[in-house]
């Protein structure tokens, strides 16, 4: 069997590549929404914190 | 905890990838008989390994769960699972690419390799579905961490028959009888697998790092707001982040 020519080739190992990268940046995305979130949520916990410690003491809290 | 040398582990693997991309394209010779078209091993081979790996790992991970009962556990065999299931598919892709371009089909059925690795993908992708199906936390736990085993023990059994078969279509890498690779391409497929398996492990501390975030915060925000503030947990396929509370 003779090895397929470059030019037919190329395009097969770019896309294999390509769907290997695109799913891992797909994953990294998923997460960094996740992140996010805890970020988010990590902003309302420091909201919290500084009512709980009351109006004049939360200078100190950030 | 997970996060720790994240960074450092994060810098190791995009460094390793970007090399073993670099030895494919350039330094590694064409195949033979595929010709450029055989790169795509180097992806997909180590990707497959991994995965196998990942999901062995994952049921290790399980024993540990049902030894200690210490739902971290259960978190982290989660977390291999879940990994080695997105590496799955990349495997289930690439495959198909490659096999279109060698033979001309996108899959073939009488490939014993390719139908076992499909086999064994179908087998975990019901671990989600199963967790999803137990509400109770411990219970869920539990009966996951008994599908890990199980499931774990499968994927070298399935493996060694595979092996065992006398049907081989599908080209060997690493053998001794058969299918040994020559100097250079052997060096860019060892330093390809432990590029992905540094991925992997990479990918499975980052997880771990945001699960045990959420779960720190959700038991922060227990001990500021109180219990009655909490809103009721959702149904949820993952372990649950306040069943974990202050997880380590």
């Amino acid at each position: 069997m003779a090895p397929l020519p470059l030019h037919t080739a190329g395009p097969y190992v770019a896309a294999a590549y390509i769907v290997f990268v695109a799913l891992i940046l797909l994953y990294v995305a998923i997460m960094a929404g996740k992140l996010s979130r805890i970020e988010r949520e990590l902003g309302e916990l420091t909201e919290l914190a500084q009512r709980t410690r009351g109006p004049g003491d939360g200078q100190d809290a950030l | 905890m997970y996060g720790k040398r994240l960074r450092g582990l994060a810098l190791s693997t995009f460094v390793a990838l970007t090399l073993t991309l670099v030895l494919v394209l350039f330094w590694a010779p064409n195949d033979a008989y595929l010709g450029f078209l055989q790169k795509i091993f180097y992806i997909h081979v180590p990707l497959a390994i991994v995965t196998l790996c990942g999901f062995i790992a994952g049921g290790v991970m399980a024993i540990q769960h049902l030894r200690t009962r210490d739902p971290r556990w259960d978190m982290r065999s989660y977390v291999a699972i879940h990994i080695s299931l997105v590496f799955g598919v990349a495997v289930l892709i690439t495959g198909s690419i490659w096999a279109k371009g060698a033979w001309g089909h996108w899959w073939v059925w009488d490939e014993p390799t390719l139908v076992s690795f499909l086999l064994i993908m179908l087998l975990y992708a019901t671990y989600q579905p199963l967790r999803f199906a137990i509400e109770d936390p411990e219970r869920q736990a539990r009966s996951a961490s008994v599908f890990a085993i199980v499931a774990g023990v499968f994927v070298p059994i399935n493996f060694a028959i595979v092996r065992l078969s006398t049907a081989y279509v599908h080209p060997r890498t690493l053998s001794n009888i058969s299918g040994n690779l020559p100097g250079r391409m052997q060096v860019v497929f060892y330093l390809a697998l432990v590029s992905v398996a540094l991925l992997w492990v990479t990918l499975w501390r980052y997880e771990m790092t945001s699960k045990h975030a959420s779960a720190q915060l959700r038991a922060l925000k227990r001990l500021l707001g109180g219990d009655e503030d909490e809103a009721p947990a959702r149904r949820s396929a993952a372990p649950s982040v306040t069943h974990l509370g202050g997880v380590r």
